[in-house]
């Protein structure tokens, strides 16, 4: 297991902490250093609010190595309230069936299983559904 | 006309080939094409792999496949850009006669799937997203097809069957292949009991992923031997392009912008566009990547490829014949084999060799591979003398 890229990406996956353009005020996940929309140098932290809306989903029925305890599980793609739109599996679904356009924030939950048997677990983002009143 | 010709095509059936290895297919495509062109000498070998670093703990393939296919000395390497590794290789190879450095070029797409048990397999092939952002959170490239999928019957408020027309017309195509993996028919009855892969994704919405080996002999058009056995087929158009790893950071994510530039210029390079064509062997690695992309060049509107898939516009005696031996969906997915393939099958069919799947007087075919959804899209024209 690659001990270093996962350190390297904490902030990320446990803080949604992507980048903010100086120049033109986008916002930028995950971080790429160069503006994707005006293509200025763009190195500022900028740490997302984790609200979104979904802007597709599936349902995950064959998992690959590591995700197989989870599986069935639903993967989404989140529209950022911030704009970036990213990956994520949605959990805490209760009985309500997942819609796009629906409400989700994002919370920190385990991803994959120890697959390699090195004793680490990867942690990161998911988003749920947001709580009501 | 180009001066560029394919001479020689060579495959192995697609499937689970679990008595030989990466090498031995490998070597039986190329040594078909070889045997093909009457044994033309190649000057370089451009082979399409995308796994076999992670499947069969093999890299440096040009010189095992140099090696193992006594084509001793030659330059050798492999291209790689995902689904489309066969037919970057092709482009490689048709770049570097029309540089005038070689004459002859040899194209391998080899793919090993099957020696590992499915979840492992699908955690290798994962790794042709963006694997921080994409695969580390869970998602698959079947999971990837199945968001665009859902976001397609969303976005023109479809029922979960509507593409069901391309698995249908793919496995009509397929019977007739000697070379495919499924040779049965499906009817919308049996689409609709077959199980979810991916909601509202189902088995027959994406091609099976298997081993494959194909191979490509091209070489100047005053090469050819006396007495060439085969009608001449020439490369007239050869284009490549690519759209952001991820789809979650496109600004359309449903245009396949990548695929329609590629198929533009490759046309535009032939003198033709891509409605004139005779067959447009195009990606149906799932079928909304070919929905996709008859959209994205302006083959069918946005949110109609589907209906006219259903009505036969694509069949060998529509409009415009589309997978016209099987596509993916009936041959099988060999990943990183797939574009070479494709020119096979299209070769086959310009050769006026398809038989049952034949279509009337082909004269010009339309090729085009992705790697991912439109990340890399490769597209090639092939013109009949």
């Amino acid at each position: 297991m690659e001990n270093p890229r996962y350190w390297r990406l904490k902030k990320q996956r446990y803080g949604l902490v992507g980048e903010v353009c100086p120049h033109c005020n986008s916002k930028i996940f995950p971080p790429r250093d160069v503006c994707p929309e005006c293509g200025s140098e763009a190195r500022t932290e900028y740490a997302f609010s984790g609200k979104g809306k979904v802007y597709s989903y599936t349902v995950m029925r064959d998992a690959p190595a590591g995700y197989e305890q989870n599986a069935p599980y639903t993967v989404a793609i989140v529209a950022l309230d911030e704009g970036p739109m990213v990956t994520a599996q949605l959990t805490d679904l209760g009985e309500e069936p997942v819609q796009i356009g629906m409400p989700v924030e994002m919370v920190t939950r385990k991803l994959r299983e120890d697959v390699e048997k090195k004793g680490i677990l990867v942690y990161g983002y998911k988003f749920r559904p947001v709580m009501q009143g | 006309m180009s001066d560029i010709v394919i001479a020689g095509i060579g495959q192995i059936p697609v499937g689970e080939h679990y008595t030989i290895g990466l090498r031995e297919m490998g070597v039986r495509a190329l040594t078909a094409a070889l045997h093909d062109c009457d044994d033309l000498k190649p000057d370089a070998l451009y082979i399409g792999n995308l796994l076999s670093s992670m499947i069969s703990h093999q890299s440096n393939l040009g010189a095992l496949f140099t090696d193992y296919g006594r084509l001793d000395g030659v330059e050798a390497y492999t291209t790689e850009a995902a689904g489309a590794s066969g037919a970057a290789a092709l482009h490689q190879a048709y770049m570097a006669i029309r540089s005038g450095f070689v004459d002859t070029v040899a194209v391998l797409g080899v793919e090993k799937w099957s020696d590992l048990v499915r979840s492992e397999a699908e955690a290798a092939i994962m790794q042709e997203m963006d694997y921080d952002y994409e695969s580390i959170p869970g998602l698959t490239s079947t999971g990837q097809a199945g968001l665009i999928m859902q976001r397609y019957l969303y976005e023109h408020d479809l029922p979960s069957d509507a593409l069901n027309g391309f698995a249908i017309l793919a496995h009509t195509n397929g019977r007739n292949n000697p070379y495919g993996l499924f040779k049965n028919l499906i009817s919308s009855e049996s689409y609709a009991r077959t199980a979810m892969l991916s909601d509202p994704f189902n088995m027959y919405d994406g091609a099976t992923y298997a081993d494959g080996a194909a191979a490509l002999i091209l070489t100047r058009r005053e090469l050819l031997p006396e007495n060439f056995p085969h009608p001449i087929i020439s490369i007239t158009g050869s284009a490549a392009s690519s759209d952001s790893l991820s789809w979650h950071d496109r600004h359309e994510p449903m245009a396949f912008t990548a695929a329609a530039r590629a198929v533009s210029e490759a046309a535009r390079q032939a003198g033709t566009l891509p409605g004139q064509v005779s067959l447009f062997e195009l990606d149906d690695s799932f079928s909304i990547y070919a929905a996709l992309t008859l959209e994205a060049c302006g083959l069918a509107d946005r949110g109609k490829a589907w209906q006219m898939a259903r009505d036969g516009e694509f069949a060998i005696n529509g409009r415009l014949p589309i997978m016209t031996m099987g596509g993916c969906l009936a041959r099988g997915n060999p990943i990183g084999a797939k574009g070479v393939y494709q020119v096979v099958e299209a070769v086959t069919q310009l050769r006026g060799a398809a038989g049952a799947s034949q279509v009337p007087n082909a004269r010009t075919a339309l090729i085009l591979a992705l790697g991912g959804p439109a990340s890399s899209a490769i597209a090639h024209v092939l013109e009949r003398e």
